[in-house]
């Protein structure tokens, strides 16, 4: 999201005439009868900021620990600024990454560490100094340079950790759950952090996650996997509102199911949904047939909630409230259907709890406009 | 209740070391003398303050003195010391490799190799010492195994050699060694390799600049487990030794029972624990430091 909104939107990966920095080719890697990665290939470009999302057990860290040269493809190419890498140990990679769990060397300072890798390419001591100055100074923690790493905080160790795969100003940095240890407020500032060191330095990163919404907070582009498989690869913005699978809708964000037979397709697609009702319209997703099953998706905060009939929009539900739950910033409805499906829908709280104009049991209409939803192939 | 908890360490040592401590060095500055027990003064109770007045005036530090005149003694804690020194570097060489690998083994195998390791404690030490002199000696297995492979044509002279010794002693106090530095190793994090790999470093760089200093600890722990009651052995030295082996537990023991001379022998005894304080202050700061590094 680096430049979003403006004319000269970074957007490499539309580019024809754009080189990758990464190109993995067809790769698969087997770990004896389990297929970690399932013949994937992917193109990142230079200065994306790349999140691997998916759950564990998807291959996204083996997919990462492969472009760090720690695992090698059963088969398939990975090659880094046209390099083809299949031979190249991670000692000889202009790779580095940022382990989860920092692996920071305990017996180092915080200088020490950051200064490790400058050393060993044989540095003369006045530039090992003035770039280990230089990215303690990135990270923040000059004044923390003479200790050890049993003596500073978890967010500080983190902020070493990186500051120690930046030093040798990699082409590319792989970031392995980067904040996963850190608690949800400094996560939260640490990926604005995370961002800013991004462009500042402008290196290429990938960042393995589960996290969601840490994904689509610092990524340009997000590859959603799944079982060893690439199942959408697509800025945060598009995964949110285009997904392109009810696998996808379903892992970001909350979302509403409901399942159906197509019934019409033209600019927007209907679903049938059930009997003697008016079917739903929503964005019609690929590969959709009329008469085929298909599910409804439709995200709880594009729902409105009403306690009159909203005459102006043909997607609309009556239904009784089940549960509400108060998340501060705003509230959930839990509203229950006549015919069995329970749709969430979130209202934020823009005045104070008690004009709260629903409560429990109400029967209330639920609406949202033709586009707000999507139909998506099961 | 606390001062109880607190109190049964030192009732524990008390007993089971100042005592008898208290009683050895008592004997090392008393007078050797034919009777039952082998030395005099002994307190007599009986006679008051008189009795005790005399008992203490009779105390001297002439075994102390006679130590210093002889010189087999001196010889013999040089021997002991240096025999020590380079036993517990032979065991470091042969116990690190075993640390290591243990360590590097699948996660499956570790509880049945660090079985195998403790194993041999389970049969008797004395037992397990005799058997070597069935393996090194002149028509022992060795002899005959390198014999029947042509490898020599003469049988070696191994038993009653220092070198028999130091067989001895890596065999015996090769668990020492081995498992506190498997326990350091076997806690490193695999990922620290990865990250030294990741910065540049080949295999070879990332275990001297990584894995050895992080065993360190454990090889430092080891050492000391190794060499303490090394320096004291008397069994292996007399058993596999030879003639020409000094070591001072051997010395220690023939003067408690062949000369039966209590006293001397007590004082080689106490100079021998003076000795040992050093390596053993050493060892508990060693243990404090690590203690500390791990908070």
């Amino acid at each position: 999201m680096a430049a979003s909104g403006k004319d000269d939107v970074f957007t490499p990966w539309t580019d024809s005439g754009a080189t990758p920095l990464i190109r993995i080719d067809q790769v698969t890697k087997r770990f004896g009868d389990f297929t970690a990665i399932d013949n994937v290939s992917l193109d990142i470009y230079p200065q994306e900021f790349f999140a691997l999302l998916g759950p564990s057990g998807c291959g996204k860290t083996t997919l990462m620990r492969m472009l760090g040269g720690f695992e090698t493809p059963s088969s398939g190419v990975i090659s880094i600024d046209g390099q083809d890498m299949s031979s190249v140990p991670p000692n000889k990679r202009a790779v580095n990454m940022m382990f989860q769990s920092y692996a920071l060397f305990p017996h180092l300072s915080v200088w020490d560490n950051i200064a490790f890798g400058l050393r060993r390419d044989g540095l003369d001591k006045d530039r090992v100094a003035a770039r280990v100055e230089e990215m303690l100074k990135l990270v923040q923690l000059s004044q923390f340079a003479k200790r050890k790493p049993h003596q500073i905080s978890g967010g500080q160790r983190q902020r070493v950790a990186l500051a120690r795969s930046l030093a040798k100003a990699p082409k590319l940095l792989l970031l392995d759950e980067p904040l996963g240890a850190l608690d949800k407020k400094l996560r939260q500032e640490t990926q604005f952090e995370l961002m800013d060191i991004q462009e500042k330095t402008g290196t290429t990163f990938v960042i393995v996650t589960h996290d969601q919404e840490e994904a689509m907070t610092v990524a340009s582009r997000v590859a959603v996997m799944n079982h060893g498989q690439l199942i959408q690869v697509e800025t945060p913005e598009v995964i949110y509102e285009q997904p392109n699978s009810i696998y996808v809708a379903d892992f970001i964000g909350d979302v509403n199911l409901i399942e159906g037979t197509v019934s019409a397709l033209g600019e927007g697609a209907e679903l049938a949904w059930a009997e003697g009702r008016t079917p739903l319209i929503g964005q019609p997703g690929a590969a959709l047939t009329k008469g085929q099953g298909a599910t409804f998706a439709i995200r709880p905060e594009k729902i409105a909630i009403s306690a009159d009939e909203p005459q102006d929009r043909r997607n609309r539900v009556q239904g009784k409230i089940l549960d509400i739950g108060y998340l501060g910033n705003l509230s959930t409805y839990h509203v229950e259907l006549p015919e069995g499906p329970v749709v969430k829908c979130e209202i934020g709280n823009r005045s104070r709890i008690e004009r709260r104009d629903f409560t429990w049991e109400d029967e209330v209409w639920l609406s949202w406009s033709d586009t707000a939803g999507l139909v998506l192939a099961r | 209740m606390k001062r109880l908890l607190i109190g049964v360490p030192f009732v524990w040592l008390f007993v089971l070391f100042l005592v008898p401590f208290g009683i050895v060095l008592k004997i090392s500055l008393s007078d050797i003398d034919l009777a039952i027990p082998p030395y005099t003064p002994t307190l007599e109770v009986s006679d008051g303050w008189a009795g005790v007045a005399a008992f203490f005036s009779a105390l001297d530090l002439e075994n102390y003195i006679f130590l210093t005149s002889d010189d087999l003694y001196w010889k013999a804690y040089l021997s002991s010391l240096q025999i020590a020194s380079i036993s517990t570097f032979l065991t470091l060489l042969v116990g690190f490799p075993i640390a290591y690998a243990m360590a590097r083994a699948a996660e499956e195998w570790r509880p049945a190799l660090l079985m195998l390791v403790i194993l041999p404690f389970w049969t008797s030490f004395l037992i397990r010492v005799y058997a070597w002199i069935g393996i090194l000696s002149t028509e022992g297995f060795l002899n005959q195994f390198l014999l029947w492979t042509g490898v020599i044509s003469e049988p070696l002279t191994i038993l009653n050699t220092n070198t028999a010794v130091y067989i001895g002693i890596v065999y015996t106090y090769l668990p020492f060694m081995i498992l506190p530095i498997y326990a350091t190793l076997e806690k490193m994090d695999a990922s620290l390799l990865e990250a030294a790999e990741d910065l540049g470093c080949s295999r070879m760089q990332a275990f001297w600049l990584i894995t050895l200093p992080l065993a360190r600890p454990g090889v430092v722990a080891g050492c000391f487990l190794v060499f303490i009651p090394t320096l004291g052995e008397f069994v292996i030295p007399s058993l596999l030794g030879g003639s020409d082996t000094l070591m001072i537990g051997k010395v220690l023991w023939e003067e408690f029972f062949n000369n039966r001379d209590w006293p001397v022998a007590s004082a080689v005894a106490i100079i021998l624990l003076l000795i040992l304080i050093i390596p053993i202050i050493l060892f508990q700061r060693n243990q404090q430091i690590n203690k500390e590094a791990q908070q």
